[in-house]
């Protein structure tokens, strides 16, 4: 659905150019929820801003849909840009129009007659559950609200895609969750493919199929979000997880206290519905050795539930071997780290 | 100095002389509306350009409103007595006022324009820009609805502005209550004509003021 191109963007003139970009490759499939995650002045702002041309790419190919959008005119390119949907941060609403015509303000552009905006713009209403407020101006709503009107005004023109950019970072935690639901909701009833960049891991494991860590201009690594989550290759990532799961600090702690000579120091992920089963129990049973959970997180990511142990076996070598490799026919992953 | 005496006044003159002054409010203020404010969206909108050309083109655009904006009015009218003959055919009373009080504010209200313009949120413009709105689309239905307020603020500013223009303009002829102000009371020491015209001018510039404040109060949604 999107596709980009080893995209450049640098800044400024060539003696004093800042690159932003460099040969970027991404892509992100029909119907998905894309996450791009990175520190600010990563790229990442960039990056969304280039795909609907609000920043032109010093180099490289846009392509949304089976267009390629750098190649457009500017009159091709407006009418493109209708079929990609965009909600900010600050949400960018008109300050001088209600929620209303703020929906309506798309299709206006597109000269699309009252009797249809009308219509269209009631059912969204519905679809953010704002129907109430609709003669309300924006300085009269909450953030969360504000940001319900954006996702109605990006739905009005039935895009491809929606781009979400920082769309929850001024947002509290609850509101948050509320519009991350909003946007898996529409994600799911549409088949909306969903480009989303932020900072917060948090919205990645909530929402996101796939996430792309970029750093310094490029993508360091990228791939589905269990698989990122909870084997993380690039420091940057690993960053990004620790400030998620609380506890991996604990497990630092953990590691320094000096353990008996014979314990081996094993971390165990469990991923689905293995997440629930008594795998581990059953196993040491069978093999006699002991065990001490030193670390533990149980969550999801989206829907899949997960688990990861950080435990400690204590027994006889070959009893430890023989617990690890049938823990790993079990289908579970299992890294030795001390 | 003498008692005061305001039955010493012609009434009819002072009639005259007021409606004069609204007529010429009223038709300057039309006409610099009329031309500030396509001047200043065109200053806003060359000012925000990348191009090297457009660039140069607000720069000399920039310059000429600087200069019509630093010449002293009372200077301007004369200066510009040959285009009002041909424009108006006269150069005096209320119809010769008119062109010089326009040129001497339509660039006061372009900069006023262009301010209000900059202070839009750029972040509404750029979403606007991302739903596909067109240039045009951006200045009638962003730009102009979004800036309302400060437009107004504006207006407001310059009708005020063109109220001490146009007492100005009876220096040299122009009519209205500043031309009687100054013929009767400056020049022939009737104190009272003097008093009478400023308090009609101080009750205009009121409720110039306020009418501006209320649409100001009504327009504004943030």
């Amino acid at each position: 659905m999107i596709e980009l191109k080893q995209l450049t963007k640098t800044y400024g003139t060539k003696k004093k150019a800042t690159t932003a970009l460099s040969g970027l490759n991404l892509t992100v499939k029909k119907g998905e929820i894309f996450g791009v995650i990175g520190h600010s002045g990563a790229g990442k702002s960039t990056l969304i801003r280039c795909i609907n041309l609000l920043e032109r790419p010093t180099e490289g190919e846009v392509w949304v849909g089976g267009v390629e959008l750098t190649k457009l005119k500017r009159r091709e390119l407006q009418l493109q840009r209708r079929k990609i949907g965009m909600i900010f941060q600050h949400f960018n609403l008109l300050s001088s129009a209600n929620v209303y015509d703020n929906i309506a303000f798309p299709l206006k552009l597109m000269g699309v007659p009252k009797a249809q905006i009308s219509a269209k713009v009631n059912e969204l209403l519905e679809l953010v559950g704002l129907a109430q407020h609709q003669k309300k101006y924006p300085a009269q709503l909450s953030g969360g609200q504000k940001q319900r009107v954006g996702i109605a005004r990006a739905l009005a023109s039935d895009p491809d895609v929606l781009l979400c950019d920082e769309a929850t970072s001024a947002l509290d935690p609850q509101t948050t969750d509320s519009i991350l639901n909003l946007l898996l909701e529409i994600n799911r009833k549409f088949n909306l493919t969903i480009l989303l960049i932020t900072h917060e891991m948090h919205v990645i494991q909530r929402i996101c199929d796939r996430v792309a860590v970029i750093h310094q201009g490029g993508i360091v690594e990228e791939g589905p979000v269990a698989e990122v989550f909870l084997k993380p290759k690039h420091a940057v990532t690993r960053e990004f997880i620790s400030r998620e799961l609380a506890d991996e600090e604990g497990f630092r702690q953990v590691s320094s206290v000096p353990l008996p000579a014979w314990a081996r120091l094993v971390r165990i992920t469990f991923l689905g519905a293995k997440t629930y089963e008594s795998v581990l129990s059953q196993v040491v049973r069978e093999t006699g050795v002991n065990f001490a959970i030193l670390q533990g997180t149980i969550s999801t990511i989206k829907d899949i539930p997960y688990g990861q142990l950080t435990v400690s076996f204590e027994g006889d070598n070959a009893k430890v071997d023989e617990t690890l490799k049938l823990l790993r026919e079990r289908d579970l992953d299992v890294e030795v780290i001390g | 100095m003498t008692e005061l005496d305001f039955s010493k006044i012609n009434w009819d003159e002072m009639r005259t002389a007021t409606g004069d002054t609204l007529l010429m409010m009223g038709y300057a203020t039309l006409f610099t509306f009329l031309i500030g404010l396509p001047l200043g969206i065109l200053l806003y909108s060359f000012s925000r350009s990348n191009h090297w050309f457009i660039g140069l083109l607000y720069r000399v655009l920039s310059l000429i409103v600087n200069i019509l904006r630093s010449v002293p009015f009372v200077i301007l009218i004369v200066a510009l007595i040959p285009l009002t003959r041909a424009i108006v055919g006269v150069s005096m009373g209320v119809q010769g006022t008119i062109p010089p009080l326009v040129i001497g504010a339509a660039p006061f209200f372009a900069r006023l324009v262009e301010t209000a313009l900059r202070e839009v949120d750029r972040g509404v413009i750029e979403a606007s820009q991302a739903m596909g709105a067109s240039p045009l689309q951006v200045i009638r239905k962003v730009l102009l609805p979004e800036a309302l307020p400060g437009l107004i603020a504006g207006m407001t500013i310059t009708a005020v502005t063109l109220v001490s223009y146009t007492a100005m303009s009876g220096m040299v002829g122009g009519g209205g209550l500043g031309d009687l102000a100054i013929r009767y009371g400056y020049y022939r020491y009737q104190m009272e004509v003097m008093i009478v015209s400023v308090v009609f001018m101080v009750i205009l510039v009121q409720l110039l003021q306020m009418i501006g404040d209320r649409f100001v109060i009504y327009f504004t949604r943030k």
